[in-house]
């Protein structure tokens, strides 16, 4: 009998998404993942690491900063050398772009206003083991939720994350449309989700967690998840 | 010692007749920590001394009343030993005065009531009332309420769902922000705050006490004048992590057997929250001051007892389990400190460094709270005389264009939008989807319904009867959802109570809620009294602030304002065209006259009608209830919410005004897929009604009369919020 893989997710102080994402994996992978404390400074062995979004420590100084500092990271880091794949929602995402896995930073949302609401995604990149059950181009919805969204790149390294083809998802319209009009927080050139360039590590604003039942965000996140399935 | 001087008694607003009840319960001339702790436990947002005497006629008990008001909010019965615990509470006067933080705390603080009784929060709605758009306070106040109350329940990673947001001048200098927390708990994990246990101790829990908030009970009690601006000081500051914190730690410790009763130390600190509990459980407790972890250097007791700080529990804890929950505080990095014991003296008892600085007796200091039945007078009928003559002519369209596009009903998603609706995973409708928010229970086949109430406008003309409408009116938003409505939390929000005519307004105002709360079997509880909003002497108009819950029992009946192509639209209930108070006056300028009446047997009647349909049939689509802006605004809500046209009838019978705007009580619009079925079942119920409407093309089509594209109806509703905040 295969062994049984293990999903961790790290909870931070101030992390709260961290069961919305427990129960999405519960319910499209048919596991229950493990919960790893910030300050745990050994992981034993995991198959895939989450980090959820909320507030760590209150994103007090800049989103995601002080998070970097908890002792899960190093252990989060170590993971990634040995390839695991690492997935950020949300302030996991601004976890994992302040750590360095990810380039790039998340600032304020160009109005300066916290936003919540439904929006569409294009996948930019299906050859990932992320992404490879979506079609290219497809769009999906679910909902944001942040304040501090606003995905930003030197213009070198827009090119270079370009190049490497590390853009996952982008904002757009329902029908695919990539323009400004579709972008809901100033980021550069749409960019919803990124990938490091090793392709085993991914962050992204959106939540698809919060679109796992047929309520009126929708239900695409369980295409999100399923695509995880091989990958454990 | 402090002599106490005219001049102390007037800044802790004690009047003459208080401080002689003061001396005859401390049996001597108390010192200044004493006095201060009498004047806030006196004051009228701790004591409800002006209310308490009608507040005690309301109906709080039902069948599935688990726990009314007396405690820190009240609990309903949802069954499967699943409980909701909520409470409305206002934080009016500092939202005023500093708009973020008071917004903010005032989240804060509801959400903390909530679970302080073992329930984690699910749901926050807010009920806000700003000021006429164009007076200059207006906007910058609308901006800091709404990114405070966003702020901090966004962080805390409870959504909020819905709530209100209205202009009105009479609000220009006297805001009202009142947050509703709605939270689950298991019927057998409950927490109550009645000390028990002689020698037990009591635990310090969270932020560390500073000087904020010093006096904000007393200042939410008194009037404000140009000057109230300077209070700045008065008004605390939240801290939402902290908060999210607290609540993580606090339901890990509920789990264990370690918590005899727990309080939020809420208005008036530290002094109210060991107060109460020692009052409730007829024990006496020492506290030991210096224990008391602080922010600033050089604290003294007055300001330890009296600060406001937030974020901070007060719980009196099994002795033996003592480091339990030491390491569980100490997990989440807060400070936890036992600050005193539970004692027989029957006295509060307070030392700062080994020595005896304060000393009341707690029954004596509860019970001899004042209640006055303060005299009231019905205002001089300063309603003018509706004139019944209507200008001849009226273009009806460009009032429907006026009112879709005014600050009152354009849509709110710029308000909305700032706040978090979907974390949890559980928010089926926000409230912009349906009549009310609807929640999951989560992992469950069933929900919960949301919503709060108020139309200020009929509760000045007649504060009875618009209390009634705002009780009747969440019953019906419940059951547009598909709830059986169970009960509510009231938050009255009123002038001065020492005014006559303010006075008339509150006594009446509860006799409403009693009168339609009894009719419909709908109790009260919770609730909160915010009183004195007023500046300068000019009073707010009187808003009795009705959060309702209900519950649908499975979420296949959940109903929002969905429209079908080809469905048909009818009208539920009884038109006659009631247009005096109505928004459709107000438009053209004529004020005054009275609010629509509410027959409470029709109401029952019709809302039994709605549940049916919601449960036990198929041929329910959506549903909205009628209220004001009447037929016209509900049809187009209707049409902007679906992004597709409805071509509606007119009944010959009455002239259009009357039918597109009246705003007669207890109507619904329902969206029907059945014809046959649907009027068979109306008449065997004996429901009036009347086929109104299809759902048909591009258009919202008065026939014969106007007709308005949905495209442009939507750029009409969605441009107010985006220009004014340009």
């Amino acid at each position: 009998m295969a062994k049984e893989k293990k999903i961790s997710i790290i909870i931070f102080p101030g992390s709260n998404c961290d069961r919305d994402l427990f129960v999405a994996v519960e319910k499209c992978l048919g596991i229950k993942p493990e919960y790893i404390w910030h300050n745990c400074s050994h992981i034993k062995t995991t198959d895939m690491i989450l980090i959820p979004g909320g507030f760590s420590f209150g994103d007090y100084l800049r989103a995601g900063i002080i998070a970097t500092k908890s002792p899960a990271i190093k252990e989060v880091i170590r993971f990634c050398k040995k390839g695991v794949p690492i997935i950020g929602i949300c302030n996991g995402f601004q976890i994992l772009t302040e750590c360095g896995l990810l380039d790039g930073a998340l600032i304020k949302n160009s109005n300066q206003l916290f936003k919540c609401k439904k929006i569409n995604l294009k996948v930019m990149n299906n050859e990932t083991v992320f992404t490879k059950n979506f079609k290219l181009s497809e769009v999906i919805s679910m909902p944001i939720a942040h304040s501090q969204g606003n995905y930003f790149v030197k213009p070198d390294d827009l090119k270079k994350i370009e190049d490497n083809d590390q853009i996952i998802f982008k904002y757009s319209s329902i029908f695919g449309d990539v323009s400004e009009k579709y972008n809901p927080n100033g980021s550069v050139s749409n960019i919803a989700g990124i990938s490091n360039k090793k392709k085993n590590v991914m962050g992204l604003m959106p939540h698809p967690e919060r679109a796992i039942e047929n309520f009126y965000n929708g239900n695409d996140g369980i295409k999100f998840f399923e695509n995880l399935k091989d990958l454990i | 010692m402090n002599k106490i001087t005219k001049q102390i008694l007037q800044d802790h607003s004690i009047n003459h007749n208080e401080y002689n009840m003061i001396l005859k319960i401390m049996g001597r001339e108390p010192n200044l920590l004493e006095l201060g702790i009498f004047s806030v436990m006196w004051s009228e947002h701790c004591s409800y001394k002006s209310t308490k005497k009608w507040l005690k006629t309301l109906p709080t008990s039902g069948k599935q009343v688990i726990c009314g008001p007396g405690e820190n909010a009240g609990i309903i019965d949802i069954g499967n030993d699943d409980a909701i615990v909520f409470k409305m509470e206002s934080h009016n006067h500092p939202s005023f005065i500093e708009p973020y933080q008071g917004a903010a705390t005032g989240v804060g603080g509801i959400m903390r009531d909530v679970f302080t009784m073992g329930a984690r929060p699910i749901a926050n709605l807010n009920s806000l009332r700003f000021g006429d758009p164009k007076n200059k306070k207006t906007k910058n106040l609308l901006r800091g309420v709404v990114k405070g109350i966003g702020d901090y329940g966004n962080c805390v990673g409870i959504p909020t769902v819905g709530g209100e947001c209205f202009f009105h001048k009479s609000y220009n200098n006297n805001i009202l922000v009142n947050a509703m927390s709605v939270g689950l708990v298991k019927k057998n994990k409950i927490f109550y705050s009645v000390a028990k246990g002689i020698g037990n101790p009591i635990i310090y829990v969270g932020s560390k006490t500073g000087r904020d908030g010093i006096h904000g009970a007393t200042m939410a009690s008194a009037e404000f004048s140009d000057e109230s601006e300077n209070q700045r000081p008065q008004v605390q500051v939240g801290d939402p992590f902290i908060e999210k914190l607290l609540l993580e730690s606090c339901l890990e410790l509920m789990n264990e057997d370690v918590i005899v009763a727990i309080q939020d130390m809420g208005a008036a600190g530290l002094t109210s929250s060991s107060f109460e509990m020692a009052s409730k459980g007829n024990c006496g407790v020492k506290l030991s001051l210096d224990k008391v972890p602080c922010r600033e250097k050089e604290m003294t007791p007055y300001e330890m007892m009296l600060s406001e700080t937030q974020e901070r529990m007060l719980m009196i804890i099994k002795p033996e389990k003592k480091k339990i929950t030491y390491d569980i505080f100490k997990k989440w990095g807060l400070d936890a400190v036992e600050i005193g014991e539970l004692t027989d003296s029957g006295k509060m008892e307070l030392f700062f460094n080994n020595k005896l600085v304060g000393s009341l007796p707690i029954k004596p200091l509860a019970d001899s709270s004042p209640e006055y039945n303060r005299p009231s007078k019905k205002p001089k009928k300063q309603i003018k005389k509706v004139k019944k003559n209507l200008p001849s002519k009226i273009n009806l369209k460009n009032i429907l264009i006026k009112i879709l596009s005014g600050p009152n009903h354009s849509s709110k998603s710029w308000v909305f939008n700032q706040y978090d609706s979907s974390v949890m995973g559980d928010t089926i409708f926000s409230s912009e989807m349906a009549d009310a928010a609807v929640i999951r229970i989560h992992n469950t086949n069933k929900a919960i319904s949301v919503t709060s109430d108020c139309n200020p406008i009929y509760c000045k003309s007649d504060p009875k009867r618009g209390a009634e409408i705002a009780v009747a009116e969440s019953w019906r938003n419940l059951i547009a959802t598909g709830a059986e409505p169970i009960a509510i939390t009231d938050n009255l929000n009123f002038g001065n109570p020492e005014k006559k005519e303010v006075m008339h307004e509150i006594k009446e105002a509860i006799n409403g809620i009693k009168k339609a709360c009894n009719e419909l079997d709908y109790p009260v509880v919770s609730g909160n009294v915010s009183l004195y909003n007023e500046t300068n002497g000019k009073s707010i108009y009187p808003t009795p602030v009705i959060g309702g819950v209900g519950l649908i029992k499975k979420l296949k009946f959940i109903k929002g304002f969905k429209i079908n192509d080809q469905s048909l639209i009818y009208l539920v209930g009884q038109t006659k065209g009631h247009l005096e108070s109505s928004l459709f006056y107000s438009h053209l300028g004529i004020t005054g006259g009275v609010p629509p009446k509410v027959n409470f047997n029709e109401e029952k009647k019709n809302g039994n009608f709605v549940k049916f349909l919601a449960q036990k049939t198929n041929i329910l689509i959506g549903c909205h209830d009628i209220s004001e802006g009447g037929v016209a605004l509900a049809i187009a809500e209707l049409c902007l919410t679906n992004k597709k046209g409805i071509e509606v009838e007119l009944k010959k019978k009455l002239s259009p005004e009357k039918f597109l705007f009246g705003e007669d009580q207890s109507r619904y619009l329902l969206v029907i897929n059945e014809k046959k079925e649907f009027e068979t079942l109306a008449k065997k119920n004996n429901i009036k009604y009347d086929k109104i409407g299809i759902v048909t093309g591009d258009h919202l089509n008065f026939k014969d009369l106007f007709s308005i594209s949905v495209t442009r109806l939507l750029d009409l509703n969605s441009k107010w919020f985006k220009d004014y905040l340009k």
